[in-house]
């Protein structure tokens, strides 16, 4: 069953064909048997996730099922989840158990969804390859010895080994677009605003979004309306109605403009990634859209300006770790600003402490102007430039990555190569637009994605492009080799 | 070389809304540490604020009575700090677009005179918790309860010249924020707090010497003695030929003196920059109009129209204009009995005084405005004197009735019956016939003697007018 979608599954739930407790029981066991080797899981929550199953079939059974009940999912360890350790892949927060729901989990709660467990990410959603957890890499099931991209590195590890059908992430200069390509998942990152942050940990908050990795375009669309909409919680979460997102889904494409970003095919771009993205070029048109080349000019400095704006809202969201109220506290220490240096020093990774340090730099008297407030003009521009290329496309559309999935370890001593492979998907971010990643393709046995980047509010659109492109290919069904052949 | 002393105050007013300035959490004093602080207070991961309104429309109402501009978009900004009791490890606070600016109000100095001080800004932030350094043999307890509790701080132009008039300043805050029913005004609680930016430069130089700020004057007479030392301590450095250095001070009021903190280059970097968690604040003109029209009559305003109204002098009507209840009181007891004089006269002396006394304050006085119009109603009409009055007031103090049903149950009703009166002094002249005579041959000065004993004889209730005038007929005739 765990080859299906997640739309598939909710059919077959709402047939009868086997109960949320079978359901959720069989990936618990997949888990069980192939997370040793991946180590996607951070924390799998058995007993509450069939507690949960078994309300749910309740429901059902008493005709209180909505379309999400009893589906299984997996969320990434930065969200708060009542009663379970949340720890954000960080040290600082190995023994943190959240006394609160997310409104992300909350929403999916109440939507009846069932939560499998917590997935490893990089820690504090820093970094590119799920590298710089505490927990330690996850491996991309696609090759062992490849990461799975970051930092939601295990919710997409674990979509694409099918452990769970779904699952959660955060995206703040590529999060969830990067990872769905080195995996074959299909990753949404909404627009700024679009989904509530209340509950998810804090990196950068002007960048930050709550998405999915999901199996299918379809599967994204069921689970963002049931994540969307306004909080009152959440001051940056817009009013801006939901819309039916599944409705949408099966829209014509004739008609629409893509627009494909002219520096994205730059030298830095693996020629097999172009040429698949190339394909996916043809199927859209075959579709129906038209393509035009449309220019990013500025995106060349989106890597530069997120490494100042997103380090220095993290050196300050990261304050609150300081061994006093919760979370990592240094032993026995002399004084209070030993306590602080050293829960802070022992309690945070290397990557961590790069950017608070870079982000305390670049906010500091005499710095500022020079830094952070030219980030935010530059930043500026670089959202003119999307705001120019949406005037003659309605869609725009390139690779995800410049090339697929790396060796671990590759990268780890060059932080600025690692932050470059985010080149694609970060502008994004900073212009706070909402962009999908779903599979067009293998390089040498590995996944390529393409990225879809639509206007502000607009995933109904992206949303429907990628299911018509998914319907029209296969790529998104391919899991890879030695997962578990389908059992039950 | 004469000097002059150049101050200015930063006051932060704590707001009295009913939640904090970014949570749900109870903004209570004196609950047990820790109970009112909820999840956003603690600073828990993932938690974001939310902006109250209602500490907005405070901050709309202060800027309006201050003739200043309330910025139709203002920012929160972030002051990144570590210290135990700020969970967040910064300060949600507004930096460069303030939501109140430039404004003033005219301060009234003890002389009388007015003296316009410049409001630099105003601008909305969060309270800090508290910590504890005693009882815990060593360690350091943390308060939560009042991190997160809104402050307006309220910052003034060094327009201020000595530390009297810095009095006179902060008591005129303290006056308008209780009017403006922002604040509750309790200085020992900590709810109008003050640091003082003090300079001193030689009288007739324009550019302003090095200042030091000078931390927690929590009371009137702080303020004063903080600020005399501070300016002592600056002019004995310069006149020694040394130089003020810029820096942080705190006022001992058990030393009564002033002593390092920090100096500028100790002084935290606190990297301000727009908090990403909230929205610019925007206010629109409506907003502003709504809340202008809602304004209460302000303290100035009042005090001018009892000068007008009530023909009181600028003094008494400063005094009954210092807290809106008292003005309210007096107003109450003034309409009724028709002599204003009268009544604010009772409302500063007595009244205030037996208050004091008690430690009760205006508005839980046991005798209300009521029941002290129905006794001054009785001096006015003459049924008893101001003497009688005192004692009957007491009474009423006491509980034991309104002015008329003490007045009847004593028998204190004022005789006015010129016969009844006339006997009484008859009597008098009969019993003291050597005073009698002393009088006729010219000592005057017995007429005192003859007052007395007529209210003697008539325990006081004798009109007084009445008897001078009696007295004087019967002891020349």
């Amino acid at each position: 069953m765990h080859t299906r979608t997640l739309a598939e599954l909710a059919a077959a739930l709402r047939d009868g064909e086997f109960s949320s407790e079978e359901l959720v029981g069989h990936f618990l066991d997949r888990i069980e048997a192939l997370d040793a080797g991946l180590n996607a899981f951070v924390t799998v929550t058995r007993e509450e996730a069939l507690r949960a199953a078994r309300l749910a079939d309740s429901a059902r059974a008493e005709g209180q099922a909505g379309p999400l009940t009893g589906l299984p999912i997996a969320h990434k360890d930065i969200f708060c989840t009542r009663g379970v350790k949340t720890s954000c892949g960080s040290r600082m927060l190995d023994n943190f158990v959240s006394p609160y729901d997310a409104t992300v989990v909350a929403r999916l709660k109440a939507a009846g969804v069932v939560m499998l467990g917590k997935t490893n990410m990089d820690e504090f959603a820093m970094g590119s390859s799920n590298e710089t957890s505490w927990y330690g890499p996850v491996r991309n099931p696609w090759g062992h010895d490849k990461v799975p991209g970051g930092s939601s590195g295990g919710s997409a590890a674990a979509v694409a080994a099918r452990m769970a059908p779904a699952a959660t992430g955060t995206d703040t200069g590529g999060s969830i677009r990067q990872p769905a390509a080195f995996t074959n998942t299909t990753g949404l990152k909404p627009t700024y605003g679009r989904v509530s942050r209340y509950g998810m940990i804090a990196f950068a908050s002007s960048l930050d979004q709550a998405g999915t990795i999901t199996a299918s375009a379809e599967d994204a669309a069921m689970l963002l309306g049931a994540m969307a909409g306004h909080d009152p919680r959440d001051s940056t979460s817009a009013e801006v109605p939901v819309p039916d997102y599944l409705a949408a889904l099966e829209t014509p494409l004739s008609g629409i403009r893509i627009g494909v970003v002219k520096e994205f095919f730059d030298e830095g771009l693996d020629s097999d990634n172009a040429a698949a993205v190339g394909k996916a070029l043809e199927v859209l048109r075959g579709l129906g859209a038209s393509v035009e080349e449309v220019s990013l000019p500025n995106l060349g400095l989106s890597v530069p300006t997120y490494y100042v704006v997103a380090p220095a809202e993290c050196s300050s969201n990261l304050s609150r770790f300081d061994g006093i109220r919760f979370g990592y506290r240094a032993e026995d220490p002399k004084d209070l600003t030993d306590l602080y240096k050293r829960s802070r020093g022992e309690g945070f990774g290397a990557e961590v402490k790069r950017r608070i340090m870079t982000g305390t730099y670049v906010l500091s008297a005499g710095y500022y102007d020079a830094y952070y407030l030219k980030a935010q003009r530059v930043r500026q521009l670089i959202a003119g430039d999307f705001h120019r290329a949406f005037e003659n496309a309605d869609l725009i559309v390139g690779p995800t990555t410049p090339t697929p999935a790396f060796d671990i370890g590759a990268k780890v001593d060059d932080p600025v190569t690692m932050y470059l492979n985010d080149i694609y998907t970060i502008g994004v971010n900073l212009a706070g637009l909402p962009g999908i990643s779903v599979p067009c393709g293998f390089v040498d046995g590995l996944p390529v994605g393409l990225q879809i980047i639509g206007t502000h509010f607009d995933e109904g659109r992206l949303l429907n492009a990628a299911h018509m492109y998914q319907s029209e290919t296969d790529w998104h069904r391919r899991v890879p080799s030695g997962m578990l052949p389908e059992s039950g | 070389m004469e000097w002059e002393v150049v101050i200015g105050l930063e006051i932060h007013a704590q707001l009295k809304t009913a939640s904090k300035i970014f949570s749900g959490a109870s903004t209570q004093f004196g609950a047990e540490p820790n109970t009112q602080a909820c999840l956003v207070d603690l600073g828990y991961p993932g938690v974001l604020p939310v902006l109250n309104s209602d500490a907005v429309s405070m901050a709309v109402r202060f800027g309006l009575a201050t003739h200043s501009s309330i910025a139709p978009r203002s920012i929160f900004a972030r002051k990144n700090y570590f210290y135990p009791d700020l969970p967040k490890g910064y300060q949600i606070s507004q930096y460069e677009l303030p939501v109140v600016h430039d404004g003033w109000v005219d301060v009234v100095l003890d002389d009388g005179s007015r003296k316009r001080v410049g409001i630099t800004r105003a601008h909305l932030e969060e309270d800090a918790g508290k910590s504890l350094h005693e009882d815990f043999h060593g360690l350091t307890g943390i308060d939560l309860n009042r991190a997160g509790t809104p402050l307006l701080e309220i910052v003034s132009e060094p327009d201020i010249r000595s530390a009297k008039e810095a009095v006179s300043y902060m008591k005129l805050i303290h006056q308008l924020v209780r009017y403006l029913d922002i604040c509750d005004g309790n200085m020992q609680e900590g709810s109008l707090r003050c640091d003082a930016n003090i300079s001193v430069r030689p009288i007739g130089r324009h550019e302003f010497g090095t200042r030091a700020e000078v931390k927690n004057l929590n009371s009137f007479r702080f303020i004063e003695r903080a600020i005399n030392y501070e300016a002592e301590r600056q002019i004995d450095i310069i006149e020694s030929g040394g130089s003020v250095v810029q820096e942080t001070r705190l006022y001992d009021s058990g030393k009564d003196e002033t002593r390092p903190m920090r100096s500028k280059e100790e002084a935290n970097d606190y990297r301000y920059f727009p908090d990403p968690d909230l929205l610019p604040l925007t206010i629109d003109l409506q907003t502003v109009e709504s809340i202008r029209a809602d304004l209460p009559e302000l303290p100035w305003e009042k005090r001018e129209r009892f000068v007008e109204s009530y023909g009181l002098s600028d003094y008494d009507a400063g005094v009954l204009t210092t807290a809106r209840n008292m003005a309210d009181y007096f107003e109450a007891v003034a309409s009724g009995v028709g002599d204003a004089k009268l009544a604010a006269n009772w409302v500063m002396g007595e009244l205030s005084g037996a208050l004091n006394k008690a430690g009760v304050e205006i508005e839980n006085s046991p005798v209300g405005p009521d029941a002290l119009k129905g006794l001054l109603v009785r001096i006015a009409d003459q049924t008893i004197s101001g003497k009688i009055a005192k004692d009957v007031f007491e009474s009423m103090w006491a509980g034991e009735g309104s002015a008329d049903e003490i007045i009847d149950s004593k028998g204190l009703r004022q005789i006015t019956d010129s016969t009844a009166i006339q006997a009484v002094i008859d009597q008098v002249l009969v019993d003291n016939p050597q005073q009698l005579e002393q009088y006729r041959a010219g000592k005057d000065k017995l007429l005192g003697f003859f007052v007395g004993q007529v209210m003697k004889a008539t325990r006081g209730k004798a009109n007084p007018a009445q008897v001078n005038d009696l007295l004087r007929r019967s002891l020349d005739a």
